[in-house]
């Protein structure tokens, strides 16, 4: 096995290392590479833990060699696998990313007692009354008046944001935070958008041009990429 | 081949019952011929209101049971021959009838009338369905309160499931001073919420408490207000362009001309 042409490169950035494994090989006898390379590494007790990103190039990995890759990894202590980076990805997942990051549109009037959910993000052309609920695993967007419970990003993107035309709602929610309107009879307010403060860490409001500012890639693929 | 139209509001206490009978009524008085139909068994209310009650045999559950035929439960109004009810049964249960036959009834009377208006119990469970099965058309009643718009919507909602047309609103028992001040919702709010189409708005009035008590629907009486919109209601079900009643109490000539040369009453 002592081949001329290497199939782990190991390079060392300010964030850790980075292992790129060739895409040709068999995945065994990547695993044994890896293995023979990492005993040669001489790494004493003081050094700090190394985050490992591990590069696969075109080549795929189910979830279990995904699992088989980082224990082989792990076994030296002072490495943990920080991310895996495919360049593949199954029809499947490409399908959920699709989903995840379309703008679906819905028209109608969500009533009391109703429910729309959506995976992605909600375009919601008419009103959500008092009672009725709606749900995007990404951002919602009201184009009429938004008066009962809006959820964002439920499946935990914190970077979701509720917008409406006209924002009354009872409830705000994203992500697993929640805000409710206040006790008094309160007027409602145009054109503005709801989203989660880094660092208070709860949902505030503010106009809808302000929270451009505050999430530029709100609508960017990168962003829906990352996320999804 | 007649036009069934359901009055349905999912909260009770609203004016279902007083507006199927008053609708009923006026459009008797337009000349239609006009079946009622009460779908509440167990708490039946409209022949009350109509002022039948003694006058009862046979009921829904019978006719769904074959136990009499469809005309023979059918009682004629004491002031219109044009105008009958299917009266609901006291002693049986909204379980006893299904939505098939209630279709299967409003179809059998279809034939023979303008106009079937069927009077929907509270709540959205069987009986409500039953009530719906049959309809063409809905109209939903509401009061300017806000439990009552939230149930209204919620079966709004469930009625834009069914095959039939966007139902209809009637706003019911406005007070006028308290929606002045802002005690009420006012009409404006309750249609921009509901976003359907505004059939007719009527003011609470006492004469209608006091005409349902003696069994003499209140669209009977020429000059009540109440009154005149019910039948307004009733003119546009037929098409007529009539437009909305004033809420502003009625002003004497001597008023106008006061207001007009912007003198202060």
């Amino acid at each position: 096995m002592a081949g001329s042409t290497q199939k782990v490169m190991i390079k060392g950035t300010r964030d850790g290392l980075t292992l790129r494994l060739d895409d040709q090989c068999s995945f065994q006898s990547i695993l044994r590479e890896l293995q023979e390379q990492l005993s040669m590494n001489g790494l004493t007790d003081e050094h700090p833990m190394i985050r490992v990103t591990i590069q696969l190039g075109n080549r795929y990995l189910n979830d279990e060699q995904k699992e088989e890759l980082a224990a082989v990894i792990r076994e030296k202590q002072k490495l943990v696998v920080d991310r895996i980076e495919s360049d593949v990805l199954t029809k499947k997942e490409a399908l959920e990313w699709k989903e995840n990051t379309e703008i679906n549109p819905i028209a109608k009037t969500v009533r009391s007692g109703q429910l729309i959910e959506v995976k992605g993000d909600l375009l919601l052309i008419g009103d959500v009354n008092p009672g009725g609920q709606v749900q995007a695993t990404g951002n919602i967007f009201v184009m009429g008046s938004l008066r009962g419970i809006a959820h964002a990003g439920y499946d935990g993107d914190t970077n979701a944001v509720i917008a409406a035309s006209y924002m009354q709602p009872s409830q705000l929610r994203i992500a697993d935070q929640l805000s409710r309107s206040p006790d008094y009879e309160s007027e409602g307010v145009y054109m503005e958008c709801g989203y989660i403060d880094d660092s208070l860490e709860k949902i505030l409001m503010d106009r809808m041009q302000e929270v451009i500012k505050k999430r530029p890639d709100l609508v960017s693929f990168e962003r829906r990429m990352i996320n999804g | 081949m007649g036009e069934a139209i359901v009055i349905t509001s999912g909260k009770g206490g609203v004016g279902k019952t007083t507006t199927t009978a008053n609708l009923g009524t006026a459009l008797a008085l337009q000349k239609k011929k006009v079946c009622l139909v009460d779908t509440d068994i167990g708490l039946r209310n409209l022949d009350v209101v109509m002022g039948l009650e003694n006058r009862i045999i046979y009921d829904i559950v019978d006719v769904v049971n074959e136990r009499c035929k469809t005309k023979q439960a059918l009682i004629t109004d004491k002031r219109f021959d044009c105008l009958h009810l299917l009266p609901a049964a006291q002693t049986s249960d909204k379980s006893e009838v299904t939505p098939e036959a209630v279709k299967a009834i409003v179809e059998e009377l279809k034939q023979d009338y303008d106009y079937i208006v069927i009077d929907c119990p509270a709540g959205i469970e069987q009986g409500y369905k039953n009530a719906v099965a049959g309809a063409d058309k809905a109209i939903v009643i509401t009061t300017p309160e806000k439990s009552s718009v939230r149930d209204a919507d919620r079966i709004i909602g469930l009625l834009e499931q069914e095959e039939m047309e966007s139902p209809k609103l009637v706003i019911n028992r406005i007070r006028n001073h308290m929606m002045k001040n802002g005690d009420m919702l006012d009409v404006d709010e309750i249609v921009n919420i509901l976003s359907i189409d505004l059939l007719g708005i009527v003011i609470d009035d006492d004469a209608v408490i006091k005409a349902s008590n003696s069994g003499e629907p209140i669209a009977l009486k020429p000059n009540s207000k109440a009154s005149i919109a019910y039948r307004n209601i009733a003119r546009r079900i037929l098409g007529e362009t009539v437009p909305l009643m004033k809420l502003d109490d009625q002003q004497g000539v001597l008023a106008k001309v006061k207001k007009f040369f912007g003198i202060r009453s």
